[in-house]
Parts: structure tokens; C-alpha cells; sequence
């Protein structure tokens, strides 16, 4: 018989998923218990799992493939002494009629025949005409007009419901469990050691952006981390001299960070780069994109040509799309490209951290509060304003050497402010 | 010699051949053991005779008016020889047509009488032969027969059970008809039509004490216009029985008359039929009554046998028999089972008026505490029942209030017996009040009368 593989539910709420990846080729030889392909949700990424043993036949949602619904089948399975041409035959036209493989269903007639003299009902006999999954099609949800009104009154969801009508159609009785079965769950919990509860909420579009991009980056950009601590008293001094010169406007610590960092880019070159498949593309300024936390999730925009601006114009700039990125009114050119990213989580207090790379750009720059801390000098001791950088490297673009290079370089603007003034 | 069968039903009824036919198109060896008829009382001593009898009274009675029609009519009389031969005729013909049934399904009948002498064995006898069957399962669907009032047994002469009652070639002057229920008020109807002098006594309230007390009040008034004499809240009692007749004394809630009359008929429920079956050669277990003890599967407590019908409960009706013979077979094949849920088993009585039902009556919503909203509709409004010349009769749908389901449909009048089954299926779908007013119903038909009878409970009826 062919095995239909069925796109699989990650979660209850799931409708739909994206296909990621095939493990197997057709006419591979599959046994129970091997990984078939990945499926990738809003949420997760999961391995569909064989449950037979047998030969993949055919692939019919070829991997890539974007919301593949629920329960179509995604692939067919020859069973052993099954030729595989023939499943291969198989033709999608029946997914609508999604059928899990159920467990054998109970042979009842003879074995029943049991010994029990209780009048208690033996266990009806699994469906052999397994009654097909209540969604046909997943747009119309089979239920009796009277189950539809009494969902629709006491606020239930129908999809959430297993029909066990004709056919899994949804009948009023199904609605009454589920409701008597939700008002269960509404109890204030006793105390107990049990799973707890929880909350989905939706997610927005923005934080569906901010999953795929950094999960991309973290799965197929091979990080690497260089770490150093920088000593800020000269910094933390001209800065005071600045802003009580220049007041009202207050450069801030990060400015100079930016600005060191765009002179390092300028003086590493190679460092200011991306990783384009093929190519590496080398900029010719340093673009830095500034990570901006927001209510519902981060966005960075981008100080251009940041090395050919002085720190009060790169100050004032950071000041107007930081503005802008709470309000959301940033355009897609303040906050789409840039070449090296820079993250600070200072003012929360954070001493040190790892950011991950922002794709296409080749670093990322996270740095930490100042703080301070004995240091020892020339074989004394002295305390000192110590701020650490870490910087997250794409190997495939910049090897350890000139991430080192161009680290130490923002460390020296850093430590000798006054370069930045040059 | 022994021949071993997937599934040996004992009683050809209208519950045990169903079943048959059922299991043999599942792939089972089957074989039926009926000891008498083919089709069981109700086609042979039920239903199916009786509904040939009333026939013939409607034809008389609307005869008897043909002047009301434009017609002259003289000399309308009756032959009850006839009568009961047509009836007669008309259950050999249906008989006949169960063995064709059986046989087309390749289904054996064993003529005899099935005794268990385990649970995986029944002997039939058929005069001196002995046959053992040896079964993987069972149906136990033998049915029920007429209970007898205490201290009145029945004779075939005098005091007559349902059966004797639809073959009496003359007609009784005077009877009386112990029992309200469909039975009772059939025959009632019948005898009244054919101009027999009828009294029915009813112990409770009202008659037909399972339909809606609105209907069955209605329907007492249409009996007793036609001139039965009807008696409620009163028993028969102090018997005798003799050549000429049966004296009785009529005790009603007030004062006991001395009557007599030329035949009695009982009609007070059934009993069912579970002696000498070989019961006690197996676990199976009887409820108190006197019914085989089952589960909502029909499984007895040996769960390879089942039993299904008037054997195990009420309502006694063949198509409740029939729809449980189909969810045993199901279940014995393994299949899915559609257990059959008694709020939506309609009831039919063939009386002139008709009268049919299913679900909640009024009352019973009350005592669920249900919030209903009830509509009615009259024949008087309905066009084609005015030109029927049938204007007497009343449809009344009860609907819940806030979820609009269909409670119950209560429905006396003309032809109402073959208006209920698309309120049944209405309540089988769960439709809701929206469904059946966006219903298109033909014109002009007693349908129309459910359209409006759901408008009406909304306030939204349009002919009244």
C-alpha cells in the first residue's frame, strides 16, 4: 500500500508551514524512525520523522516551499514489495482527503468474545472506513448548523473541535465537550506540579522578520567572537569637555563608539565588507547600522558614511533616526543595507555580550557599560573605566587576523579620543 | 451436523432481518431463525396489516362525505371478510418479499425455534429435527408480544390482543379498547369508522400519553366529534366474560359504571419474548421487566451476543429495531456505529387524524428547564389542506430559544405521518430555525405548514 506522509501539525493552532529541506531523495530507502524533511512554522523548525519502513516514491512539495497546509501530502512512501513506480503514480488529486495513518484499527468480532459478563460496552471498533479528517478542505469547516451557533455563542473555536459526525462533521455534542472541556481548564489551577500555563500571542510582522533573518544568520553564517576591554577615562573626559562646550546637545558615549568604529573601518578595509555567495563585496565607506529597541522589537538604522562625519553630526543623525525608529517613521533606505552594525546594551548595565551578525554585513560590533575597575599598571594598581567590545565575525568574509585588526584599531580610537578628531 | 455462521439472528422481524441483510452485505456469513413469519409482527400482525385496515376506513369515510366533493354516492357499504383478506394479502405479499430480500443476500433462514445451549451455540427445532448452529455472534431479536391485563386473559374471542383485533370478520357492535397509546387509538379509529360503538378507557391524564398533551387534547376532541367515546383518568375492572360478552365495571375519577360489551380489546403495552430461549445456558442477564439487559451497543453481558429491539426496550417501533440491527452489524464488522439517540425516533399513529411526533414535547422541555419558543400552525391556513377537505389538525415545532435548535414536532392532521421525517431529518442534521425558514417548501403542500409553524415561533408567520 502507499504511505501518504502528511504535512504535519508542530501545534495545535498550526495551518500551514514551509517545507525547508528534503533529507531524502526519492527512491531513497527509508526506515521508520529516519528524518524525512524539515518543516519550518511561524515558531519552530521540526523534523518530519518516517513512521514506516519503505522507499520514498515521490516528493510532491518540492523543498523551499512556502505554506504547504496542514495534512496535504507532501510525499508518497512504497511500501516494501510495493513498486515504486506505481506509488510514484500517485497523484496529489486525493489530498483533500488527508488520511492519517491510524493505528491498526481494534479487531472486534471473535477475539471480543472475551470472558467479561459485565454488561459494560467493549470498546467500539475503530472506524475501518476511517471517517476522513473533519476539513476537507481547509477553507470550510464541516459542522451542523446548530453546532455552528452554539460555537459562535459560547465563543469556540470550531477548528480547535473534532467532529464526530458523518464524516467528522462537527455536531452539537462536540461543541457541548468542548466547552464543558475549556470551562474545565478556566478553574483557577490547585497547586500542583504540572505543566504550566502560557500565552501565544501573534506575532507581528516585524518580529516574523526579526526570526527569519537572525535564525538565517545564526544557522548559516559561521560566527566567530573577538572580545576586548577598552579603557574610556580619556573618552568619558573629552566627551565632558564637549558637551559643556556644545550644550544643549549631549554626544553620548555611543557616538564615539560609532565614530571609532567607522575610522577602524576605514583603516581595516577589509573588515568593511559582505559576503555575496560568490563574491565578497568590499565598501568604500563605513555604513553603520545602529541597533534601536523598540516596544515590539529592534530595527537599526543607519548612519551613513559615517567615517567622512564629525561626531556632532554623526551625534545629531543617531539622535533624528532614533526619533524616527520610535515613531516609525523611518523610510526604507534609513534602515535597509549598511555595512558593519554596532549594538550597545551599556545603559541596561550589561558588561558584555554577543551580538549576532546582521547578513550581508561582515561584523557586528556589541558593547557593554563602562565601568570601574582596578586596573593593574605598570605593576600597580589603578582603577580605570573599562568598557568591553565584543566583535562578531562571518568567517566566510573576515578571518580571525583582521577581525583582530580592525578591533584593536576601534580600541585604539577609543582609548585616544582625540584621533577621532583628526 | 453443524454449520458454523459469522452471525445467527433468532427472529425475523423488522429488527433481525435488517440486521441480516446488513451483516451479509459486510462480508458475514449470516444466517436468520425465524419460528413463524418472515418480517415479524410488524409486517405480519403490526404495522403493515393495520395500516391496510385504516386505509379502508378512510376510503369509507371519505365515501360516506363524497357529497361534500361533488359526488353522488349511494349504497356505501362494507364486506369484513374482505377487508381483513385485503389486509391479509397485503402482509403475505411484503412476507414474500422479506424471503426474496434474504435470499438475494444469500442469507440462510432456518425455520424453528432457537434455543442458546451456549454462548456459542443454537439448537433450532422444527417439529422433531434438531439442527445446532454454531455462531461467532448473536442477535437476540425476538421481539415483544401483547401483555394481557391482569385477570382478563386473552381468549381470541372475547378479549382480543392486537392480532386477533385486526381479523375480525364481523364486526364488533360494541367494544372496548383498553389502552390509549398508538395501538389502542388505531384500532379505536378504526372500528369507530367502520361504525362499531367505541369506548376507550386511558388510566392517565390524556390519551396518546406519550405525545404532546396539546396534541393528544386535540386529538381527543377530533375521536370524540366522530363519536368514541372516550374515557381518561379510568380503569376496567371486575370482568366477565361470557358467550354473549364481556361485562366490566368502567371506574372513571368520579363514579364506576356497570357496562357490557360484545369484545374487548387490550392494548396496554408488550411483554417481551425472551422465554425459553436458552438464556440461562449463558450469562446474559433480564432487567426486571422482564427485558434482556444490553449496553448502548446492544451487547448483552456475552458480548459476542446483542440484542436489539422490543426485546431490550421501548420505544416499541420497528424502525428503531432496524436502525439498532444496523449499528450491531456495524459494530460486529468492525465499522463505525451511528447509535441511535431516542430524541430523534419519530412516532406515528394512524388514526383518522394522524398523528406524529418526534423529540421534547412541551412539557418535557419544561422539565429540562429548556427556554423554547414554540410555534403553531393550523390546517385551517394551509390552502392545500382546505382543499383536501381536511381542514382539522395543528403543526407545533418547539425550538430552543437561544440556539434555535429543533426540541421537538408535535403533528395532528391529515397525512402527518408523511410530513414528520423531514422534521426528523432537520433534528438528525441539527438544523437550526434559520435553515428550515430559508427552506423552500412547494406550494401548495401540507409542507407549508412546517415553514410557517418555524415562522410562527419567531414571530414571523405569514399565512395566520
Amino acid at each position: 500500500m502507499t504511505i501518504e506522509i502528511l504535512m504535519p501539525a508542530l501545534s495545535p493552532t498550526m495551518t500551514e508551514g514551509n517545507l525547508l529541506k528534503w533529507h531524502k531523495k526519492e527512491g531513497d530507502s527509508v526506515a521508520a524512525g529516519d528524518m524525512l524533511a524539515e518543516i519550518e512554522t511561524d515558531k519552530a523548525t521540526m523534523e518530519v520523522e518516517a513512521v514506516d519502513d519503505g522507499i520514498l516514491a515521490k516528493i510532491l512539495v518540492a523543498e523551499g516551499t512556502e505554506n504547504v497546509q496542514v495534512n496535504s501530502v507532501i510525499a508518497v512512501l512504497a511500501e516494501e514489495g510495493e513498486s515504486v513506480e506505481e506509488a510514484a503514480a500517485y497523484t496529489s488529486s486525493e489530498s483533500g482527503k488527508t488520511e492519517r495513518k491510524e493505528s491498526p484499527s481494534e479487531e472486534v468480532s471473535s477475539e471480543d468474545k472475551a470472558t467479561s459478563a459485565e454488561t459494560k460496552p467493549s470498546k467500539p471498533a475503530e472506524s475501518k472506513e476511517k471517517s476522513s479528517s473533519q476539513v476537507e478542505n481547509n477553507d470550510r469547516i464541516i459542522a451542523s448548523p446548530l453546532a455552528k451557533r452554539i460555537a459562535a455563542q459560547g465563543n469556540i473555536d470550531l477548528k480547535s473541535i473534532q467532529g464526530t459526525g458523518p464524516k467528522g462533521r462537527i455536531i452539537k455534542n462536540d461543541v457541548l465537550e468542548a466547552e464543558s472541556a475549556g470551562m474545565k481548564n478556566n478553574k483557577p489551577a490547585a497547586i500542583e506540579y504540572g505543566e504550566s500555563g502560557f500565552t501565544d500571542v501573534s506575532v507581528s510582522s516585524m518580529r516574523k522578520v526579526i526570526a527569519k533573518r537572525l535564525s538565517e544568520s545564526k544557522q548559516t553564517v559561521p560566527h566567530f567572537y573577538l572580545s576586548v576591554d577598552v579603557e574610556i577615562d580619556a573618552l568619558m573626559q573629552m566627551r565632558k569637555e564637549l558637551n559643556n562646550a556644545i550644550d544643549p546637545e549631549k554626544v553620548t558615549v555611543n557616538d564615539f563608539v560609532l565614530k571609532a568604529c567607522a575610522q577602524a573601518l576605514m583603516e581595516v578595509p577589509e573588515a568593511n565588507a559582505s559576503w555575496m555567495g560568490d563574491t565578497i563585496r568590499l565598501y568604500q565607506n563605513a555604513d553603520i547600522s545602529v541597533a534601536v529597541a523598540l516596544d515590539d522589537g529592534l530595527i537599526t538604522p543607519i548612519v551613513r558614511a559615517a567615517n567622512l562625519k564629525s561626531l556632532r553630526s554623526i551625534s545629531s543623525e543617531v539622535k533624528e533616526l532614533v526619533k524616527k525608529a520610535k515613531n516609525g517613521s523611518l523610510k526604507p533606505e534609513e534602515f535597509q543595507g549598511g555595512s558593519f552594525s554596532l549594538s550597545n546594551l551599556g545603559m541596561y548595565g550589561i558588561n558584555q555580550f554577543q551580538a549576532i551578525v546582521n547578513p550581508p554585513q561582515g561584523c557586528i560590533l556589541a558593547v557593554g557599560a563602562g565601568i570601574q575597575k582596578p586596573v593593574a599598571k605598570n605593576g600597580e594598581m589603578k582603577i580605570a573605566t573599562v568598557m568591553n567590545c565584543t566583535l562578531s565575525v562571518d568567517h566566510r568574509v573576515i578571518d580571525g587576523k583582521v577581525g583582530a585588526l580592525l578591533l584593536s584599531a576601534i580600541k585604539r580610537n577609543l582609548e585616544n579620543p582625540v584621533l577621532m578628531l583628526a | 451436523m453443524t454449520t458454523q455462521y459469522d452471525l445467527a439472528v433468532i427472529g425475523a422481524g423488522p429488527g433481525g432481518y435488517v440486521a441480516a441483510i446488513r451483516a451479509a452485505q459486510l462480508g458475514q456469513k449470516v444466517c436468520v431463525i425465524e419460528k413463524q413469519h418472515l418480517g415479524g409482527v410488524c409486517l405480519n400482525w403490526g404495522c403493515i396489516p393495520t395500516k391496510a385496515l385504516l386505509k379502508t376506513s378512510e376510503i369509507f369515510s371519505d365515501i360516506k362525505r363524497a357529497g361534500d366533493f361533488g359526488l353522488n354516492v349511494k349504497e356505501v357499504g362494507f364486506d369484513m371478510k374482505k377487508v381483513v383478506k385485503r389486509s391479509r394479502d397485503v402482509a403475505d405479499q411484503l412476507s414474500a418479499g422479506i424471503k426474496h430480500l434474504l435470499k438475494k443476500n444469500k442469507i440462510t433462514v432456518v425455520e424453528g425455534h432457537g434455543r442458546f445451549i451456549n454462548n456459542a451455540t443454537v439448537e433450532v427445532t422444527n417439529n422433531n429435527k434438531k439442527e445446532a448452529i454454531s455462531f461467532k455472534n448473536a442477535l437476540i431479536a425476538t421481539g415483544a408480544r401483547p401483555r394481557a391485563l391482569p385477570g382478563l386473559p386473552f381468549d381470541g374471542e372475547k378479549v382480543l390482543s392486537s392480532k386477533e383485533a385486526m381479523i375480525q370478520e364481523q364486526l364488533p357492535k360494541k367494544l372496548l379498547i383498553i389502552g390509549s397509546g398508538a395501538i389502542g387509538i388505531e384500532f379505536a379509529s378504526f372500528y369507530n369508522a367502520m361504525s362499531s360503538d367505541v369506548t376507550v378507557v386511558e388510566m392517565q391524564k390524556n390519551i396518546l400519553p406519550v405525545e404532546d398533551a396539546e396534541i393528544s387534547a386535540l386529538a381527543q376532541k377530533a375521536f370524540e366529534k366522530k363519536g368514541i367515546n372516550i374515557l381518561t383518568e379510568t380503569t376496567a375492572e371486575n370482568f366477565k366474560v361470557s358467550k354473549t360478552g364481556v361485562e366490566a365495571t368502567i371506574k372513571g375519577p368520579k363514579k364506576g359504571t356497570q357496562e357490557t360489551f360484545d369484545k374487548v380489546i387490550v392494548a396496554i403495552g408488550v411483554v417481551p419474548n425472551t422465554e425459553d430461549l436458552g438464556l440461562e445456558k449463558t450469562k446474559i442477564k433480564l432487567e426486571k421487566n422482564g427485558q434482556v439487559a444490553v449496553n448502548e451497543l446492544c451487547q448483552t453481558a456475552e458480548s459476542n451476543i446483542y440484542a436489539i429491539g422490543d426485546v431490550i426496550s421501548p420505544p416499541w417501533l420497528a424502525h428503531k429495531a432496524s436502525h439498532e440491527g444496523i449499528m450491531v452489524a456495524d459494530h460486529i464488522a468492525g465499522r463505525k456505529t451511528h447509535p441511535v439517540k431516542i430524541e430523534n425516533i419519530p412516532g406515528c399513529t394512524y388514526s383518522n387524524p394522524q398523528i406524529a411526533s418526534v423529540g421534547l414535547t412541551e412539557a418535557q422541555t419544561k422539565e429540562k428547564g429548556l427556554s423554547v419558543k414554540i410555534g403553531r400552525f393550523p390546517f385551517q391556513g394551509n390552502g392545500k389542506a382546505i382543499a383536501m377537505g381536511k381542514p382539522d389538525g395543528l403543526v407545533k415545532l418547539i425550538f430552543d430559544a437561544k440556539t434555535g435548535e429543533l426540541h421537538g414536532a408535535h403533528l395532528i392532521g391529515a397525512d402527518v405521518t408523511e410530513l414528520i421525517h423531514s422534521l426528523v431529518i432537520a433534528k438528525k442534521l441539527e438544523t437550526t430555525e434559520e435553515d428550515l425558514m430559508e427552506t423552500v417548501f412547494p406550494h401548495p403542500t401540507l409542507s407549508e405548514m412546517i415553514h410557517e409553524a418555524t415562522l410562527d415561533a419567531f414571530d414571523r408567520v405569514i399565512h395566520f
